[in-house]
């Protein structure tokens, strides 16, 4: 026995004390001037895991085979990291990956704590940062930095999209289920003021604390409003929840609409669609939408062990290429000089990729694309596996992002 | 005054039965943790994981084996709880005669590695699982409100699940020999009972106990590894205030709450979640024991 | 607490000689003595070997652990609400560093201010109980505290506080170099550490130890064994408070995650890995798991299963810890 707890003993203490010794300084500065190192920071072990995780790692992977940049002598090594959704192992991770391992992107970053202390360490180190998954307003407006492009989506686009559109097909009276944090306040207040711009209005509102499982109370709140159309301002498992129950409940059958502000195609795999089918979503990127988005997703199909690129997968490969594209443009020696200089010319030249063709990139770092409100559809309109959306309205560019000015990024009052 | 009084109620009366729902789930896993800890001293950290567990068993099942729900009802926790008997062989065993604490921290770092596991075989947005077809379909109009008869179903089989497992202990001569046994474990072995058996298949039913509710709770709940990890901290509260150990307080405090937290849904919903533990803390100040626990 | 407890958290007295160089009056045997040295010279080197920031953020958690291990390891109180008390104190230090504009160590110490004043209320209501229940009083009233930090808007909610300014100690030390502000958190580590050695060997500490060994009997003696627990309680909350504020500082965040229970969690976690009672247990248990969670972060989802494998394997196979197992083999007391 004593002999056992030894040598597990020696196996700790070996635990301990090898990545200490790896990390000697200097070691990951004295490489190839030519190199890049993208480092994709997200969930790998959490709730965000689907919507991020290995499949954005692959879509980075596929974005540096399709730019073609190895050919002309630039190597790209790619690194990735699990922040386990805190912000405190995100900020270290990026930190260390900025000071020590040369690492000069950081792509991704779901949950919006994490995402503004890496937006706050990149800027210090003056490196690149592409969040994807992030949804807060925040990293193009009070916290903006030129070192930023926040690409996919956020919070004031979710709720134009769903928000706006929706009063066109008739849903003008709403009635909220918020997760009660910031994100689920925003949502609600935006998409509000957006319903209310239609002409329509907001019968009520019931705040849910974070991971409930049980809504059929908050579904039978919403009900008795005889709202039209039932906003859910949550995320992840809370709206799985609160979807599936309210199927359950046949809160559809008489004609109630439900709009779901922030849902993936992962998540509506994860229901199924007999319970999802009918809802109304906002994303950006759809992988049946036209015959690019077609292509991009049979290429990058294969490396993801099953799942289907989301808008936030989609975000990660169109960032990076574009990034390279740029990178192309001023050479490598510039690029890894200074992220800030990176990000300009990013901003610089017009975006063009398989995701979501042509856009810009504006001053305050935001990505401007087309938002798409699709329906869900029924198990007899689906023809296969992951055949789920159909497009109900577009929201152009120039409409669907929250207005240069009204975001008060410092960047621009100058 | 009346006639708002009359509308709180309206309000009020679905919101009771949606607790008794939530209730339902909230005993049976208060039930599974107060057999254990009654009869091992041991409070099972792990309670959650098994009750997700039994729901993912329940979905491999229908779509690996073909097997439908009802089955599943009685397969799936006969596969979680035969999973719970290795664990009690080979590790909680080890620890009964040292303080509580080490068995909540083993389960503790158990319910970690199963979370984890399930993490990297299905991913985190879950899987779907339909409830049975007898008990889809419309909702059941009870006059005051429409009531999804699965729901309905998860009360009745609640009921009667802790109706069984309290007469199992408090009538029959297995359960004598269990209460025995926790009094005076030297002496019931004396007497030519096989303790040690007896308690491994004491934690084997309480894990049972929670993948049972794990499958009840499929059809409704998202199925997806941390479904057990944001319920188990409740019912940990439940426990706590019923009396740990205490089957009849389990039960009875499970529905209870089930109440109060549908009641904070519609008054005050922020802190539906954090209603019970302010419970929990005048509870224990007030009765150390828990509600109906023996001090 | 049963008799199990207690032959596990005192390991049997081989080898008490006095300390060294005067150590012994910090209350160090011989072999303490020496280890401290060790650690010395760990603190000392480590920032010219290894990444600062990391080694930062190691010693708040190092010491939040040794916080914790005050109350389990010496008075045998299981609080499984420290979070609390860490994360309050991240939010208050970021808050006046923020905000109010305090200078980095009157920032720090307010975060110390509000871990001994939770304390106090928490700990009033909480020592009433014992074992399980003190456990699970102190797990309710830290989901009372998270629930009013979700809440309050001072906190962000769930974007915590960000960008909060390391400032400038004593208005003089530019804190933004890494190795700068890393000699302050060492200070701030050793400052409490020592503490908590005095603490424990002083009168007050037998006292204690002798409370946690038999409670009734300490009362006999005429101990007021409550005031003792409330006392050591409020001390490990406000080192606790210390350290959150500490780890606010050095990334210039403070979110929900370190109020959250699965943050209670960690810190039994490093305490029992590292060795629960033992003086340098938590060090070691905190070093271990910071350096997984920061090393592992490339296994993506194992991370979580390799931490339950090692909760475990302390559990069943090394309760004593690293630190206790070695103090064992070597016969003597760390």
């Amino acid at each position: 026995m004593m002999q056992d707890r030894r040598s597990l003993l020696k196996t700790a203490a070996a635990a301990a004390l090898t990545p200490a010794l790896s990390a000697v300084p200097g070691r990951a500065r004295a490489q190839a001037a030519n190199t890049l190192k993208i480092g994709v920071l997200n969930d790998q072990s959490g709730v965000y895991r689907d919507i991020s995780g290995p499949t954005s790692v692959a879509c980075v992977r596929q974005a540096i085979q399709d730019s073609g940049i190895t050919a002309r002598g630039v190597n790209v090594e790619v690194v990735f990291a699990d922040h386990q959704n805190k912000a405190d192992v995100g900020a270290t991770i990026a930190r260390q990956w900025l000071d020590r391992d040369g690492v000069d992107v950081i792509v991704d970053v779901p949950n919006s704590a994490v995402a503004l202390a890496v937006n706050a360490v990149v800027r210090e180190k003056n490196r690149a940062y592409f969040n994807s998954t992030g949804a807060t307003t925040d990293l193009t407006g009070a916290q903006c930095s030129p070192n930023t492009v926040h690409w996919t989506y956020d919070t004031y686009m979710l709720a134009r999209s769903t928000g706006g559109a929706m009063v066109k097909t008739g849903g003008d009276s709403w009635f909220f289920i918020t997760a009660d944090y910031a994100f689920g306040h925003a949502l609600e207040r935006d998409t509000t003021s957006f319903v209310q711009a239609a002409g329509g209005k907001v019968l009520g509102s019931v705040k849910h604390p974070l991971q409930s499982t049980d809504f059929s109370s908050f579904l039978l709140q919403a009900q008795q409003s005889r709202a039209k159309v039932i906003g859910l301002a949550n995320a992840g498992t809370d709206t799985i929840n609160s979807v599936k129950q309210a199927a359950e409940f046949g809160v559809t059958r008489r004609g109630t609409k439900i709009a779901v502000l922030l849902m993936f195609i992962n998540d509506v795999h994860s229901l199924g669609l007999k319970a999802a089918q009918g809802l109304v979503c906002t994303e950006s990127f759809y992988w049946d939408l036209n015959d690019r988005t077609r292509a991009f997703t049979s290429r990058v199909k294969g490396n993801l062990g099953g799942n289907m690129p989301a808008m936030s997968h989609a975000g990660c490969y169109a960032s990076v290429l574009h990034y390279l594209k740029a990178v192309g443009d001023m050479g490598v020696a510039a690029a890894k000089a200074s992220g800030a200089d990176a990000v300009a010319r990013m901003k610089a030249i017009p975006t063009d990729d398989d995701c979501f063709g042509a856009g810009q990139i504006r001053a305050d770092g935001r990505k401007l694309h087309p938002a798409y409100l699709f329906e869900v559809k029924s198990p007899e309109e689906s023809k296969g596996p992951w055949d789920y959306y159909k497009v109900l309205q577009t929201t152009s560019a120039a409409e669907a992002w929250r207005p240069l000015a009204e975001g008060k990024c410092s960047l621009i009052a100058s | 005054m009346f006639e708002d009084l009359l509308f709180q109620l309206e309000l009020g009366l679905p919101q009771v039965v949606l607790g008794l729902v939530n209730g339902a789930f909230y005993a049976l896993l208060s039930l599974g943790l107060a057999v254990i800890f009654g009869m091992l001293n041991v409070i099972n950290f792990a309670h959650g994981a098994q009750f997700m567990m039994g729901a993912f068993v329940a979905w491999m099942l229908l779509n690996w084996v073909g097997i439908g729900y009802w089955p599943a009802l009685v397969v799936a926790p006969l596969i979680v709880g035969a999973i719970g008997v290795l664990l009690e062989r080979t590790m909680i065993s080890k620890l009964y005669k040292l303080d509580h604490l080490y068995g909540l921290l083993l389960t503790f770092g158990l319910a970690l590695i199963i979370e984890g596991v399930f993490r990297n075989q299905f991913g985190s947005s879950g899987l779907p699982y339909a409830p049975p077809e007898v008990l889809s379909g419309p909702p059941v109009d009870l006059g005051f409100m429409f009531l999804p008869k699965y729901r309905l179903w998860v009360v009745v089989a609640a009921l009667a699940m802790s109706l069984a497992t309290w007469l199992v202990i408090e009538k029959t001569r297995l359960g004598a020999y269990l209460r025995a046994a926790t009094e005076n474990a030297a002496l019931v072995q004396a007497f030519g009972v096989n303790v040690p058996r007896m308690v491994t298949l004491t934690y084997a039913a309480g894990v049972a106990l929670a993948a049972f509710a794990g499958v009840l709770a499929a059809p409704i709940y998202s199925v997806n590894p941390q479904m057990g990890s944001s319920l188990i901290i409740v019912v940990f509260a439940v426990v706590v205030i019923g009396g740990m150990g205490s089957i009849l307080g389990s039960v009875v405090t499970g529905f209870g709450l089930g109440l109060v937290e549908g009641l904070t849904k519609v008054f005050y919903p922020e802190a539906s979640s954090t209603v019970i533990f302010v419970i929990m803390a005048i509870v224990l100040l007030a009765r150390p024991a828990g509600l109906f626990g023996r001090a | 607490m049963s008799a199990g407890h207690a032959s596990v958290a005192t390991l049997p007295v081989l080898h008490d000689a006095p300390g060294l160089l005067g150590l012994s009056a910090l209350g160090f045997n011989r072999a303490q003595s020496v280890a401290f040295l060790v650690l010395l010279a760990l603190l000392l080197a480590g920032p010219f070997f290894l990444y600062p920031v990391f080694l930062m953020k190691l010693l708040c958690f190092a010491l939040f652990a040794c916080a914790f291990n005050l109350l389990i390891g010496y008075v045998g109180l299981l609080s499984f609400g420290h979070a609390m008390f860490f994360g309050m104190g991240g939010y208050l230090s970021a808050h006046a560093a923020k905000v109010w504009g305090l200078s980095p160590e009157l920032a720090i110490l307010s975060g110390g201010v509000v871990g001994a004043a939770l304390g106090v209320v928490a700990g009033w209501i909480a020592i009433r109980r014992q074992g399980i229940y003190f456990a699970m009083i102190t797990l309710a009233l830290a989901q009372m505290v998270y629930f009013f930090c979700l809440q309050a808007p001072f906190t962000g909610g769930e974007d915590g506080i960000q960008r909060v300014p390391r400032g400038a100690l004593l208005g003089l030390v530019d804190l933004s170099r890494d190795m700068n502000l890393y000699w302050v958190v060492a200070g701030v580590f050793l400052a409490g550490f020592l503490l908590i050695s005095r603490i424990v060997h002083s009168p007050f500490g037998q006292v204690l130890t002798a409370i946690r060994e038999n409670e009734p009997r300490a009362i006999s003696l005429g101990y007021r064994s409550d005031d003792y627990k409330l006392m050591a309680f409020t001390l490990s909350a406000m080192l606790a408070g210390i350290a959150g504020g500490t780890k606010a500082l050095v990334f210039g965040i403070a979110t929900l995650t370190d109020v959250y229970w699965a943050m209670s969690g960690e810190v039994v976690l490093m305490t029992l890995v590292g060795g629960l009672g033992t003086v340098f247990g938590p060090v070691m248990g905190a070093a271990v798991i910071v350096t997984m969670q920061n090393y592992l972060a490339e296994f993506g989802a194992w991370v979580t299963v390799i931490q339950g494998c090692i909760f475990v394997a302390c559990v069943l196979a090394f309760r004593a810890g690293i630190v206790g197992e070695l103090g064992r083999f070597l016969k003597v007391r760390l």
